[in-house]
């Protein structure tokens, strides 16, 4: 019944419009000059007291990245990008390790509160102790204000139950053997050009190590915002499940109202070991631009996860209402055998946006298993492509690959597009792939109306209707911000 | 409070209703019997507003109001409440959320304050008892792999919350065996009260057995043919829509 | 022109400029076509090249192989024929591309006019965009011109083309069915030895019109086949076809089909039966341009040794295609741990009240069906070749001509067996 009242509520509190989100915080930021080479390289490395081998892996990157070319296959288009013309840097001014509410800048923690992180961990992000907040949430936070984590809260809670989650930088500080083990053996420096492009620059981001047999006590979260004008945000997030443990994280975006695009090319790589099982929940709402198409996010980002070990599991979860131009697959690479790959994904695009997304399962292991489920949303006079792949290979016996993808039209300005790929090298394995498009039904509209609700109501109803089995795989907490966000991603797309 | 007149309507331009005068005055409850394609469903339909039917003549005032002018969900906020003859399938949207999202819509038009989950459920739990309708129809998607006649309870169930003052029932009555179709009449007869009116439209006199009406008319070719008591519905049960039709030409 | 040349192409251009004079009609569109081919080369066959319409398609080994002028053969040489199937029909019969008169038993229904007499393109096939309609507007030296009238019914009709052991032939043909006119068009090749097969089809199907469009490309194992149609159809035409690939070494067999007017049909129906090294691919492009029409597709791949088999479709519904129906199913039984499936079914709507879906699916024989049989006695093998051959029987069922897929039956007879053995 909880879900039901959560969505009632949404419909009842959705009535203000455009995007929420959008200010700006006034605190001083520590700017690296605009451009990209391997000074600014050598800087972002310096600036982090990053070891000697953490260089030499940006630099190769770098060197890889220059001779790579932006990909043109997905389905968006955009102004070229002077890459020459961002800041790849920007940190904001603080002491080192605000301890107490008092040393963190005020603008701070009304940033937070306007992203609605709860008061009491907004405290506890800033520092206070989290065992003399009654009844907090057990939720921790890590949030990224722009390139640097600022807090990082319920470290102690997390460090009894032996997991590490911290700012990456601080990971390559403390847990450098960790870091090197892993950073770079999903994504590849070279796997692609904005894959390259953070390697070389990426300033923060989160990291995660659940040692074996570990049940990670609370879910993880971090909140990525973007805020300074021209930066670029190039987060790097790593999180390993080792055998037997299991975690759950949450990533929330939100992005000031610009004028200028923004690029954000953020990596993602997870790892899991034998029956490890990591959920990672994606909800992103950057700015998306006006109506009109000026300004927005653009969102290049590379997410994959490879299930090393046997029986292990990896599950994305994803609501994308934002940005106004989305390139994003989070994929599986399935090596052990037994192991799982989900993706459930709901991408609304409204106005001028752009979403290109979707998945890759690579079935490698014996019997591994993937189950795919998108739901894309079109309104305005946008553009919603998932594109999927599935590959089989020969030595991936009795692989198993389900695919639902139901794209729901709004208006006739806009336009839904469906791209799976499947490529299948073992006969015992078993793929299939079912793709609808309609509209929302007259009949249900003319049902939702005769019983009193508005067409905008009515609308907001059988979306979340159609999008229930993805929302359902989020925690609680974020299928009642998804619930809201899309009601507010789809405001005057009728009528 | 419903009163109808010289209303025709067309669907793609094939004329459907020819003229049709009717008044129903508060607290009666009206049958409407006809032939297949003689225009019930038509009829129901332009009373709540479905797009697809365009008006050629004529007019609708409920309580004086014009009730053409108005869209679907006004109509309904207006106290009008469409039992369907097929009801729409929502996936995806759970009864009791879609039951709760509507009373809520119609109370705020009201001026009525809105129901919490907490209130909201032990109404509909209520209502769901009292026509012996199993308590996970709340829980299910609207309609969704309902069968034919939990669709037609589900209906029933809805008005029962939703109060309506003017109720049109499209064959409420079809796919329904005897002992639903007692449930069925049991809850419409619940209702019924000096605030509430109904237009029971029915191709069988058997519904009739159970919703006693106070007037009957047969409708065919568009028009109403004849009115009447109840006693009409048995002549027609005994006649034949043809047997009557050729009479009344 | 100082770019050096992509591979493959020199031997094709060399044909061009040898022929150049000779060759029929207006010599403009061929220039354009040969730049363009130069342009493009073969799809696949120059490396780091890779567009993504051939991602799972590479034409090297075309690039690689040479082709001459083939041997002519003496007139009413019926050798030639006889694998032709026992159809009472009309048939225009070419042979490494020459239209061949006293092997014809030309049509009585329909207009018929050969291209080395009459060199007309049609305007729907786009030299400057698909390098295989560039090198075959290029090299074109003949093809058939076929006219329904008004309201004719042509019935069944024959086209055939035989090719021999290192020929290239690049057959133009143009259809057209004119207001209400139907015709039944069965369409052959196969041939010995290596040689290349680049037929392009342009039909249109006027208002109220309908064809039925059958291919069997039945080509000897060595032998390249690629071939590409381009349909448009009007008002409540209907567009039926059935593809069925049996033969051939590299294979891609390429359908654009526009419905251009209100209400109308197409059918993109096709089977691909591959074994040994075989490579096919079944391409599709269905445009919806016009409000109410229906497109249907079923594709079936059947992949045994180390084939790979590939289907790419794609259904584009246009803003003003309203109440589009489509449908795409693509299903593919791989038989042999060494084959492969390649498959890329897309959707891309820009009109809202629509209703499209496509399915795919890969696996092997369904593991029931057979526990099932086999406990009924029936022996592994027999139970297997069973369910292929109702997976095949089931993929031939789109043929509603009886005539027509008796002929596709007795091609596909057998060939489990053979692929078993």
């Amino acid at each position: 019944m909880s879900a039901a009242t959560q969505t009632l509520d949404t419909v009842q509190s959705v009535t203000q419009s455009g995007y929420k989100w959008g200010w700006e915080t006034e605190i001083e930021m520590d700017l690296a000059p605009k451009g990209l080479n391997e000074d600014i390289i050598r800087l972002i490395s310096s600036r982090k007291e990053e070891p000697a081998w953490l260089l030499e892996w940006r630099l190769k990157a770098f060197a890889g990245w220059q001779q790579m070319t932006e990909p043109h296959w997905a389905r968006v288009e955009h102004a070229p990008i002077d890459y020459q013309d961002l800041h790849y840097y920007a940190a904001p001014k603080r002491k080192p390790g605000p301890k107490s509410l008092d040393e963190v800048d005020p603008e701070l923690l009304r940033t937070y509160e306007k992203l609605g992180i709860p008061l009491k961990e907004r405290a506890i992000l800033a520092g206070v102790d989290p065992a003399s907040i009654e009844g907090g949430s057990q939720v921790a936070v890590d949030a990224v204000f722009d390139s640097v984590s600022v807090a990082t809260t319920f470290r102690e809670t997390l460090k009894k139950a032996g997991v590490i989650f911290c700012p990456i930088s601080e990971a390559v500080r403390d847990h450098p053997e960790l870091v090197q083990q892993y950073l770079g053996t999903v994504v590849p420096t070279s796997d692609n050009f904005f894959a390259a492009l953070n390697s070389a620059v990426f300033t923060d981001g989160s990291f995660v190590y659940v040692p074996k047999g570990v049940r990670c006590p609370m879910e993880l979260s971090t909140y990525f915002r973007i805020n300074a004008r021209s930066t670029g945000q190039f987060e790097r997030t790593l999180i390993i499940a080792d055998a037997g443990a299991y975690v759950s994280y949450l990533e929330g975006c939100t992005a000031p109202m610009r004028d200028e695009n923004q690029l954000h090319a953020a990596v993602v790589e997870l790892v899991t070991h034998d029956d490890a099982q990591i959920k990672y929940s994606t909800v992103q709402n950057w700015y998306p631009g006006d109506a009109e198409g000026r300004g927005g996010i653009y969102n290049f980002v590379t997410k994959r996860g490879a299930c090393r070990g046997a029986r292990s599991k990896i599950s994305w979860t994803q609501v994308e209402t934002g940005s106004a131009i989305t390139w994003k697959y989070p994929s599986c690479v399935l090596h052990g055998d037994d192991s799982v790959g989900e993706f459930y994904s709901v991408a609304v695009t409204n106005n001028r946006q752009q979403a290109d997304t979707g998945t890759k399962m690579v079935h490698i292991g014996k019997r591994t298993k993937s189950t795919i489920v998108s739901k894309g949303i079109s309104a305005g006079r946008s553009n919603n492509t998932y594109r999927g792949l599935v590959r089989v290979l020969p030595q991936a016996a009795g692989a198993r690959n389900h695919t639902q993808c139901d794209s729901l039209l709004i208006g006739d300005c806009c336009g839904a597009h469906t791209v799976p790929y499947i490529e299948s090298r073992n006969p015992t394995a078993k793929v299939e792939h079912e793709a609808t498009t309609s509209k929302i039904a007259d009949d249900q509209m003319f049902y939702c109306r005769q019983r009193g609700l508005t067409e905008e109501d009515a609308v907001n109803l059988i979306v979340n209707g159609f999008c229930k089995e993805v929302l359902k795989e989020l925690p609680m907490e974020f299928a009642v911000e998804a619930q809201k966000l899309l009601a507010v991603s789809l405001e005057g797309s009728v009528g | 409070m419903l009163e109808i007149r010289g209303l025709s309507a067309a669907i793609e331009d094939k004329p459907i209703l020819q003229g049709i005068d009717l008044t129903v005055p508060q607290g009666e409850v009206h049958a409407i019997m006809g032939p297949n394609g003689s225009g019930k469903s038509t009829l129901a339909y332009v009373l709540s507003g479905r797009d697809d039917y365009a008006v050629t003549a004529g007019s609708v005032t409920f309580d004086g109001r014009d009730l053409l002018a108005m869209a679907p969900e006004e109509r309904a906020a207006a106290g009008l409440f469409l039992a369907f003859q097929y009801p729409v399938e929502l996936p995806g949207v759970g009864n009791a959320n879609f039951l709760r999202t509507a009373l809520n819509a119609l109370r705020r038009s009201r001026g009525d304050s809105e129901l919490d989950a907490v209130q909201f459920l032990r109404l509909a739990r209520a209502e769901t008892k009292r026509l012996a309708m199993p308590e996970d129809m709340l829980r299910r998607n609207v309609n969704v792999g309902f069968s034919g006649g939990e669709k037609k309870r589900n209906e029933v169930l809805q008005m029962a919350i939703l109060r309506p003052r003017l109720a049109i029932l499209d064959e409420t009555d079809s796919g329904l065996d005897i002992d639903a179709l007692r449930i069925v009449a049991d809850g419409v007869n619940a209702l019924r009260g000096p605030d509430f009116s109904a237009l029971v439209i029915t191709h069988y006199q058997r519904l009739l057995e159970y919703i006693v009406p106070d007037r009957v008319h047969v409708l065919a070719g568009g028009r109403i043919v004849r009115s009447g008591g109840p006693e009409l519905a048995h002549e027609l049960e005994a006649k034949g829509y043809a047997g009557m039709l050729t009479e009344a030409a | 022109m100082t770019a050096a040349l992509q591979r493959g192409v020199a031997g094709f251009l060399a044909r061009y400029e040898g022929l150049r004079d000779r060759l029929p009609g207006d010599p403009r569109p061929r220039a354009e076509a040969a730049d363009a081919f130069r342009r493009a080369g073969l799809p696949g066959a120059t490396s780091g090249r890779r567009e993504e319409a051939w991602k799972y398609t590479s034409l090297r080994p075309v690039a690689d192989a040479t082709f001459q002028q083939p041997v002519a053969h003496p007139a009413g040489d019926s050798r030639l024929l006889a694998r032709l199937p026992p159809l009472e029909a009309p048939r225009i019969v070419f042979v490494d591309g020459e239209f061949r008169p006293e092997l014809s038993a030309l049509p009585a229904s329909l207009d018929f006019a050969r291209f080395a007499d009459r060199a007309e393109y049609g305007r729907l096939a786009r030299a400057d965009s698909e390098p295989l309609v560039a090198l075959n507007t290029m090299l074109a030296e003949d093809g058939a011109l076929l006219s329904v009238p008004d309201g004719v019914d042509a019935g069944l009709l024959l086209l055939v083309s035989v090719a021999t052991d290192r020929a290239a032939c690049h057959p133009r043909h143009l259809i057209h069915l004119a207001r209400g006119a139907r015709l039944s068009l069965l369409e052959l090749s196969f041939g010995d030895g290596s040689y290349l097969h680049n037929p392009v089809l342009e039909v249109v199907v006027g208002d109220d019109a309908a064809l039925t469009h059958v291919r069997l490309q039945n080509e000897a194992p060595t032998a390249f086949h690629l071939s590409t149609v381009y349909a448009e159809i009007g008002e409540r035409g209907e567009y039926d076809s059935f593809g069925l690939n049996l033969g051939g070494r590299i294979v891609r067999t390429e359908a654009h089909v526009r419905l251009a007017g209100i209400k109308g049909i197409a059918h993109l129906n096709g089977a691909q039966l591959l074994g040994g090294t075989q490579h096919a691919d079944f391409t599709t492009v269905v445009k919806h341009d016009a409000p109410s029409c229906t497109s249907r597709q079923t594709v079936k791949n059947v992949l045994a040794g180390r084939s790979q088999g590939v289907f790419q479709g794609r259904i584009e519904v246009a803003r003003v295609a309203q109440k589009t129906d489509g449908y795409q199913m693509n299903q593919a039984l791989l038989l042999s741990p060494d084959a492969e499936v390649d498959t890329k079914p897309e959707l891309e709507i820009f009109a809202d009240d629509v209703k499209c879906s496509h399915g795919a699916t890969v696996g092997e024989l369904d593991a029931d069906q057979l526990f099932y049989l086999r406990s009924r006695g029936i022996p592994d093998d027999e139970a297997r070749s069973m369910l292929v051959r109702a997976f095949l029987a089931d993929a031939l069922d789109a043929v509603t001509d009886q005539a027509v897929r008796g002929v596709l039956e007795h091609a596909v007879e057998g060939w489990w067996e053979r692929q078993a053995a």
